[in-house]
């Protein structure tokens, strides 16, 4: 269903969960709740771990991006592998939290879908890169040395990919690759888990280009990223993170002409000041992403750090006149 | 509705082989035939295996490194080998390989007979590999399961043409098994077709036995069958079995390399491992060897092998370059110029630009037209790396000469048609090795490229000040100013004239380049200086892009601008990590010494102490000194020497260079056309004071060294060179030694070099350069060992090659300053004075310290068997406060000279 929209319209993803998070200034005490008040180890920002301890607060926020015009939404589990809760010791609710996660924002879809028929709402399980790279050293004086192998990696993305499917998520959403060969193990769990299951699931897959330099963090240009994620079936390619709108015209404008894929693209609210905050307005913003429907560069669209309701609203308005990019496929 | 994502059709419904490892590679059928680099291989390559074997990671990575830098554009891994843990290895290497960028730009093939092997290393590498091989050898089941996990990592597949029953050894059996190999991937595993590649299996011919007869020609008809009825996948072999038969044949075997891939890759050949320096042109190979050739390769008569056989003993031994073809010049004009440009022919090109010059209506659209349509070919070889700088010079060389010729026409034009202006070239550029510095064979190298590609050079030489570099922009109007150094001085130098263009409100681009210089002191000391384009360029092919984006009105303002903003991030980035480091205090350092036990070290008192002079070094004797590998890197073909003279890549061109340099470092020894001299001494020493050494000559001398300041772990001890020597003591101390010495091969190189480039011939002035410099350096290897075995004669019974020269496998070290162990050219003034250099054998200092005549080598002689080279690092700036005091000079001084080892804070 989710594919036939695809060549109707340009779909609009959400913003950033963390900055709409932080409005809400929650403290340690508010972080832990009732359940994890005697837990041995600091909990303030682990983000995940709202969607135990403030489930109203993560539905909220899904709400007001469904409200300001997202069709996708993303569940509040960027964190939510073993390799990345270790930092918490955490690892044993890692099943929980992406389940709920999912479970609440698909709540919060099947409401907005029951009263907007004509505008289904989907649900897009995040699948973060955890905090390890699995082909680079974090050694500079031991290159050959590495973190994480490629089965720890698959074996704790197969975990939450399983419970983002049990609890409700439409799609996977693999995003913010640094380093490509964590997302090639990522993708290695969904096609297991897809097998397990008999089932289909739509991915997208999202990298992120570090720099000016225009590759990954691993190294990869764009082109060299798209082609070593293409050998499954996506639903979608595209960027997110570290660069602003505008940074990431050349590498869209790269993958759309040599990708058969829809491609998606949700970039920061510009680059950070020299406060480390981004404060790219909402209309400058929607100013920049006019480029890219423009030259009909993209097919879902939304926002990274920094963006806001207000963003995808003003995103959304822009893009609502434009057709999507034309995917060379019959469907 | 179908799942749109299963399809990957292009818009036009073609399919392509795509690759990845930083850098894409799509297979196009533009693509010409994909090489597969092969020398990472254990059972491929001798020397892999060895540096596997002893865990030389390092050097394997060089290998790794040459072929792709010569070009290959994929890299085959193998390390199957029964005294290897292949799984180990594989992931270890992969490990390396990933972290360097340079290498993983392209895709890995990971090559084993063992799919636990193939699996780990597709566990590790991000790219999209190519896995190397599966076939149906071992059933159905298992080729479809590891095929499986082919497609879920990513990666694409060589099928063997290879079953149950065993090799597809026929026609019919490889399309047998290719076909049902096809069927079982594309229909049950749903691999994409276009991640399929065949080796079909080539096997020699010509071995006598009648069942081979057809193994080329079935090979390649198989070829075509499957290009024409698997859609969309790929066909590639191993092409050296074809002529197994015929080892030690070389021109046989070139010959049938090259009409078994002419034939094989009209057939749809389009991959594959062939070595470039046993291959020769289809076009020039002779009629009646090509014919009997074609006749065995494509199986065109009974008796072709025993012709062959008959055939090949008359060629046997006849060398290529005998053969002078000159069929070329029947050709139309232009292609006879281009000709004599790409090959660097000389011979002809007077008569041929007469020609044109007589059809032209004025003689300057002889070089606008002709010349420039050659060069352009030249450039477009080299800029696609199928041409290398040792034949650009060459070209060069062609086209100033025939530019010469026609200049007299040009001038006499100008006088019956002054109104008619200059020719617009495509832009000036200033050339100039900074003040105090005397090296210019990289200088030289690009400004004869960027001449090739019609820039006019302005050159100012060697040792320019700054302020006459300013004055002649000025008055060229130049448009690019380009500067050269080699010794670590010379870094001020291009600091302090960045500030001077800057102050005189300068727009034009500075190029940055030379041995010392680097991308890292160009972002965080020169451009911070000036505002406009800044850019290093490492390399003379580099150049001629970065000048072409700088000139070009439609991509100057861009490039400018990214590389503004790249040096901005790039200089942010490198001071985010240098603060990283730690350093001791110098008083630390010294606590953790490098202590010798000088109780039972052994010292040997010199044979002859004092100084001895060589007034008239012969030649001759330093030959088999010298190590030729830097000799290549100077030209900038990367490789060991001898290996490179094979290389798969830049073999064939590394044996031309060679041969050249041959012959002119014969006439240099048979005329004496170079004259080398030296000297040195040897000294009673001690250490004083940790860190310096006193030296008994006829007065006394003190050495300063410098101490290593960064906190490594645990156990490693920080050296400085008067570790090496045993201290001054009260009473029961050792008297110890130490050397030092001059030697140099340069007197007659300057006067040589000037009167080539009189005769327009920039290559053979820049090999003399490149000679007398390797010839240095042999003298100083030569003297070393004099002074090892007889002069100190602390090794009277060492007995060492020249390899083991090379790889310093001797006993005592022999340090220079202004290189890592004792970065400090400063020193080189107290050898001067202890040896009387100049006044002795006339070699000088410039004001930066570097040495006149340039191919010049001087240094300390250490003695001791636990001496060892070592890189000094970043030192503090108590060091250099307590250096400057120790040595009587003013801080700053001190502070200028040390600068580029001393650490920000």
């Amino acid at each position: 269903m989710i594919k036939d929209l695809l060549h109707q319209k340009i779909l609009i993803l959400d913003g950033a969960m963390g900055t709409m998070l932080q409005r809400y200034k929650f403290t340690e005490d508010d972080f832990r709740g009732e359940r994890f008040k005697d837990w041995e180890h600091p909990l303030q920002g682990n983000n995940d771990l709202l969607s135990l301890t403030q489930p109203e607060a993560i539905a909220e926020v899904h709400r007001k991006y469904f409200a300001a015009g997202a069709d996708i939404v993303e569940t509040n589990t960027f964190s939510g592998t073993t390799i990345a809760m270790a930092d918490y010791h955490m690892e044993d609710l890692v099943y929980e939290l992406n389940y709920e996660s999912a479970r609440i924002a698909k709540e919060v879809a099947k409401d907005f879908t029951t009263k907007e028929p004509h505008k289904p709402r989907f649900v897009a399980g995040s699948i973060g890169p955890t905090n390890k790279t699995a082909s680079m050293s974090p050694d500079v004086n031991d290159p050959g040395f590495r973190a994480v192998s490629f089965d720890e990696l698959r074996i704790a993305y197969k975990q939450q990919v399983e419970a983002l499917l049990d609890g409700g998520a439409d799609i996977l959403l693999v995003e913010t690759i640094f380093d490509t060969l964590n997302a090639k193990a990522a993708l290695f769990a969904i096609e297991e888990v897809k097998e397990e299951r008999t089932i289909d699931v739509p991915i997208m897959v999202s990298g992120t280009i570090t720099d000016a330099s225009g590759r990954t963090l691993s190294g990869q240009t764009a082109e060299a990223f798209l082609i070593s994620v293409s050998h499954i079936p996506i639903l979608s390619v595209g960027f997110n993170c570290a660069l602003g709108a505008k940074q990431l015209v050349p590498h869209l404008e790269v993958i759309s002409t040599k990708s058969n894929h829809a491609i998606s693209a949700h970039p920061n609210a510009g680059l950070p000041n020299a406060f480390g905050e981004y404060d790219e307005s909402p209309e400058q913003m929607a100013a920049q992403i006019k480029e890219y429907v423009e030259k009909g560069l993209i097919n879902i669209v939304g926002g990274c750090c920094g963006t806001t309701p207000e963003h995808i609203t003003a995103i959304a308005n822009v893009v609502a006149d434009y057709p999507p990019r034309t995917l060379f496929v019959d469907s | 509705m179908r799942a749109f994502d299963e399809k990957r059709k292009t818009k036009n419904g073609q399919r392509f082989l795509k690759l990845s490892g930083l850098e894409p590679l799509v297979v196009t059928p533009e693509s010409n035939f994909i090489n597969v680099g092969e020398r990472t291989n254990v059972a491929g390559s001798k020397k892999f295996l060895r540096l596997i074997k002893e865990e030389k990671f390092e050097e394997a990575l060089d290998v790794a490194r040459h072929q792709v830098e010569g070009g290959a554009q994929i890299i085959d891994i193998n390390m199957d080998d029964g005294l290897i843990d292949g799984k180990e290895a594989m992931v270890k290497f992969l490990n390396l390989v990933i972290a360097e960028p340079d290498i993983a730009r392209v895709p890995i093939m990971i090559d084993s007979s063992k799919w636990e092997i193939i699996e780990a290393g597709l566990q590790v590498v991000q790219g999209k590999c190519v896995v190397n091989s599966i076939s149906l050898k071992e059933g159905e089941e298992e080729f479809i399961n590891h095929a499986k996990l082919v497609k879920r990592y990513g990666a694409a597949v060589i099928v063997m043409a290879f079953d149950e029953v065993g090799q597809a050894d026929n026609y019919d059996r490889r399309i047998e098994i290719s076909r049902r190999s096809y069927d079982i991937l594309v229909n049950k595993v749903g691999l994409p077709p276009e991640d399929i590649i065949f080796d079909l299996n080539i096997f020699p011919v010509a071995t006598g036995m009648d069942e081979h007869k057809r193994n080329a020609i079935d090979f390649i008809e198989a070829t075509a069958w499957v290009r024409q009825n698997l859609p969309h996948c790929s066909v590639s072999g191993g092409v050296s079995n074809v002529s197994f038969s015929f080892r030690g044949n070389n021109p046989v075997r070139e010959a049938m390399h090259s009409v078994f891939l002419y034939h094989a890759i009209k057939a749809g050949m389009n991959m594959g491992i062939v070595n470039p320096t046993m291959l020769e042109v289809y076009d020039d190979i002779p009629k009646d060897l090509l014919e009997h050739v074609e006749d065995v390769m494509l199986n065109r008569r009974d008796d072709a092998t025993e012709k062959l056989l008959d055939f090949a003993e008359t060629v046997v031994g006849k060398a290529k370059e005998s053969k002078v073809d000159l069929s070329w010049r029947e050709e139309p004009l232009q292609n006879r110029i281009t000709r004599a440009l790409v090959k660097g022919i000389d011979q002809y090109i007077e008569e041929d630009v007469e020609e044109a010059r007589q059809a032209a209506k004025k003689p300057i659209e002889v070089i606008e037209g002709h010349l420039m349509t050659g060069m352009n070919v030249v450039g477009d070889l080299f800029g696609s790396g199928k041409m290398f700088l040792p034949q650009v010079v060459k070209s060069a060389r062609v086209m100033k000469k025939a530019v010469a010729y026609l200049l007299p026409y040009i001038e006499e034009e100008k006088l019956l048609n002054p109104e008619a202006g200059d020719a617009d070239g495509a832009g000036k550029i200033l050339m100039a090795t900074v003040k105090g510095d005397v090296h210019d064979i990289g200088k030289n190298i690009v400004s004869v490229v960027l001449a090739c590609n019609n820039y006019e050079i302005v050159d100012l030489g060697v040792m320019v000040p700054p302020d006459k570099i300013i004055a002649s922009a000025i008055e060229h109007k130049v448009d690019v100013i380009g500067l050269s150094g080699l010794i670590t001085p010379s870094l001020d130098e291009m600091v302090h004239l960045a500030k001077e263009m800057e102050r005189k409100n300068f727009t034009v681009p500075l190029l940055i380049g030379g041995a010392t210089t680097s991308k890292a002191h160009t972002a965080v000391k020169i451009d911070p200086q000036y505002s406009q384009a800044v850019v290093h360029v490492n390399d003379a092919s580099r150049a001629v892009t970065v000048v072409g984006d700088l000139l070009q009105k439609d991509t100057s303002a861009g490039y400018k601008k990214s590389i503004k903003e790249d040096y901005d991030v790039f200089r942010e980035k490198f001071l985010k990590r240098s603060v990283k480091k730690e350093y001791k205090t110098i008083a630390e350092a010294r606590e953790n010494k490098f202590k010798i036990n000088w109780n039972t070290t052994e010292i040997v008192k010199p044979a002859r102490l004092g100084i001895q002079i060589i007034e008239e070094m012969d030649l001759n004797k330093l030959v088999p000194f010298i190590d030729w590998t830097p000799f290549f890197r100077s030209w900038e073909l990367h490789g060991k020497y001898p290996d490179i003279l094979d290389d798969n890549v830049v073999g064939l061109q590394a044996a031309d260079l060679f041969a050249d340099a041959q012959k002119m470092l014969k006439e240099i020894l048979d005329e004496q056309k170079l004259k080398a001299k030296g000297i040195f001494g040897l000294f009673p020493a001690n250490s004083i004071n940790d860190d310096d050494i006193e030296v008994q000559a006829d007065e006394e001398f003190v050495f300063r060294t410098l101490r290593q300041q960064l906190k490594r772990r645990e156990g490693v001890a920080d050296y400085a060179l008067a570790d090496f020597v045993a201290p001054k003591t009260s009473g029961s101390g050792k008297q110890d030694y130490i050397g030092c010495f001059c030697v140099s091969t340069g007197f007659g190189t300057t006067e040589l070099a000037e009167a080539y480039e009189k005769d327009l011939d920039d290559y053979s002035s820049i090999m003399v350069k490149a000679l007398a410099d390797r010839l240095a350096e042999a003298f100083a290897e030569y003297l070393h060992k004099e002074v090892r075995t007889k002069h100190w004669g602390y090794a009277a019974d060492e007995n060492l090659d020249n390899e083991e020269l090379i790889s310093e496998s001797y006993k005592g070290i022999r340090p220079a300053p202004g290189y890592p162990a004792c970065p400090d050219h400063l020193e080189k003034l107290t050898i001067w004075e202890l040896l009387k250099v100049e006044e002795k054998i006339g070699v000088k200092l410039t004001e930066s310290l570097a040495m006149w005549p340039a191919a010049s080598v001087s240094g300390y002689y250490f003695g001791n068997e636990e001496a060892k080279y070592f890189g000094l690092g970043k030192i503090k700036a108590d060091q250099v406060a307590d250096f400057a005091n120790r040595k009587g000079i003013k801080l700053e001084k001190a502070r200028k000279w040390l600068a580029p080892n001393i650490v920000d804070e």
